[in-house]
């Protein structure tokens, strides 16, 4: 049946003008309306909803309006505080080196290599995993006395520090976490951008004594600007919205020192301040919102200009 | 040539080296903490276990708390396969008619759907949303909830692919009398059909992988998920890591599963739709 629909259009190409009207009405409007309602009433609702609830003082059933207390509340109180800027960190540490590893990676696993198949799996499998069993199992192995990780580091003798227990340290040791679990998807992408380079490029640089650092400088890291793009919007999104994994190895602690927007927001929702909770879901709106959309506005006005 | 050969392999002995130690120790310590004995489990170490007890750590952690971890595997996958069929479904209605028609409505549509990419969802006020549709702590909120934050991501997906399809085949279909529910579903979709089977993939694994969803909007004992199962299980049993492990390891098992099967359409899903995005 389908040879014979496809067949059928070459023959009738001359009278197509005509036929345009009826055709446009064959994509219905209502086609919208099922995800549209979806998307109205369990998120478009919810969100303008927020701005306002973030003003008031509230139970869910009765909302007191208090103007900008919560907002001074959030950005007074320093365990507040510390949440919001840990999610800048956090965020701007795991998109980098998500960016920087990915790339590296990608050349690697592009170039003749043997187990290639092997590697590109291995390195990917941790993004299909659950992020909460991901996070108990390095809380085990980043634990400070009995885990793995640091009785392999007495093996060569160095103390290993205390990875989540260390207030200065605990965001980082989870950022890693982040970066191993998130690696893979970033080094997907690339592969994908650095395959669709044409291979003439690196052969007419070699001809004219390129060396691979340059190759990699000059053609590489230009040409998968695209990827570079996706990158480091989608793992601005994921680290800048960062919860759960957090959540899973150490709640923010110890005390608030690993606290994020994210962990804020689930912290005052359980105590209860549900108009404090709604401010924080409205600052990380505004996070979000005002580094991603400048940045792929950047990225995407770069690229038409190329 | 053979001193490159050579290279090449020792490169990536090298490589797979290094991959064991970073990727998948930790895999093998999920797996042997499982098989281990309370007390072996509780030194946390890499041996392996002097009696191998999968078995009946399976048994022991199904049978925990009146069988939790069975009716959290059937709500799971309920919530999984029910939330992403209406996901494919509203999706492709989208995508598709934002694909064909061009209206002024277009631009709009476009950034409702970035919008639902970028912006975090509104916690409390969605909670205050199906409570007073009485959907809260209910499975067919939590399916509506997960539905409703993949959408965005799957427009995008089958708007792209939508425009591969040649629109003489929508014009074929019409001059034979289709109409738009028809030529929709049984010409246009039956060809989408390489992409709807990466979305569903990508999908599912998301929506079973997702913790802070059922967190937030079905807490409770009554329709527990497997994520929040293992989280819950973590903050009760202190001592019994080879159980919390062995649990680890069976929610790993799904999308081990999927990945296996569907290598192919997960990254091309994962790459397609986020260099769309």
């Amino acid at each position: 049946m389908t040879t014979l629909v496809a067949n059928r259009p070459s023959a009738d190409d001359a009278v197509e003008p005509r036929k345009r009207r009826p055709i446009k009405s064959s994509y219905p409007t209502w086609f919208y309306i099922p995800a549209g309602v979806f998307y109205l009433v369990l998120f478009a609702v919810p969100t303008f909803a927020s701005l306002y609830f973030s003003l008031t003082r509230w139970t869910l059933f009765e909302a007191e309006f208090i103007g900008l207390d919560n907002f001074v509340q959030f950005f007074s109180e320093p365990m507040l505080l510390r949440g919001f800027t840990n999610t800048f960190i956090f965020g701007f540490l795991t998109s980098a080196s998500k960016v920087v590893l990915g790339l590296l990676l990608g050349v690697f696993l592009t170039s003749q290599l043997a187990a290639r198949g092997y590697l590109r799996s291995v390195v990917f499998f941790p993004v299909l995993v659950s992020t909460i069993g991901v996070g108990i199992t390095f809380k085990m192995l980043m634990d400070p006395f009995d885990g793995v990780i640091n009785e392999a580091l007495a093996l060569v003798g160095i103390t290993g520090p205390g990875w989540l227990t260390d207030p200065s340290l605990a965001l980082f040791s989870i950022a890693l976490v982040d970066v191993w679990k998130g690696v893979g998807i970033a080094t997907l992408i690339y592969i994908a951008g650095i395959a669709a380079i044409p291979q003439e490029y690196y052969e007419a640089a070699r001809v004219d004594g390129a060396n691979a650092w340059h190759r990699f400088w000059r053609i590489t890291v230009p040409l998968v600007r695209p990827a570079t793009t996706t990158v480091v919007l989608l793992s601005l999104i994921g680290g800048l919205r960062a919860f759960d994994l957090i959540w899973a190895m150490t709640r923010g602690g110890p005390g608030f020192t690993s606290d994020v927007i994210g962990s804020v927001i689930y912290k005052q929702y359980q105590a209860g301040f549900f108009g404090l909770s709604t401010a924080g879901n409205v600052v990380l709106f505004v996070v979000v919102t005002a580094i991603v959309v400048p940045i792929s506005i950047w990225f995407n006005r770069r690229e038409v200009e190329r | 040539m053979r001193t490159r050969a050579l290279q090449r392999n020792l490169v990536g002995a090298a490589a797979v080296l290094v991959s064991i130690v970073v990727f998948l120790i930790p895999f093998a310590f999920i797996f042997l903490t499982a098989a281990k004995s309370a007390s072996e489990a509780s030194l946390l170490d890499m041996s392996l276990p002097s009696q191998w007890l999968l078995w009946e750590n399976f048994v022991q952690v199904m049978q925990t708390r009146d069988y939790m971890l069975v009716r959290a595997f059937v709500n799971s996958t309920v919530l999984t396969v029910v939330s992403v069929t209406l996901m494919v479904v509203m999706a492709a209605m989208v995508g598709y008619v934002l694909q064909r028609r061009s209206s002024r409505w277009n631009p709009l549509v476009n950034v409702l759907v970035l919008a639902g990419l970028i912006v975090p969802p509104a916690v409390v006020p969605t909670i205050w949303v199906l409570q007073t549709i009485g959907l809260f702590k209910t499975m067919p909120g939590m399916i509506f909830i997960e539905a409703t934050f993949g959408l965005s991501f799957c427009i995008l997906l089958f708007r792209a692919f939508v425009s591969t399809i040649p629109r003489e085949l929508d014009e074929a279909a019409i001059i034979d009398g289709a109409g738009p529910v028809r030529l929709f579903f049984q010409v246009v979709l039956p060809l989408l059909r390489p992409v709807v089977i990466t979305v569903i993939v990508v999908q599912a694994v998301n929506v079973f992988n997702d913790f802070t969803g059922p967190l937030y909007f079905l807490p409770g004992s009554d329709n527990p998920t497997v994520q929040l199962t293992l989280y819950n299980f973590q903050s009760q049993t202190m001592s019994q890591w080879n159980l919390l492990f062995m649990n680890i390891f069976l929610i790993t098992i799904p999308p081990l599963v999927m990945y296996i099967f569907f290598n192919r359409q997960i990254v091309s899903g994962m790459t397609s739709g986020a260099v769309k995005g």
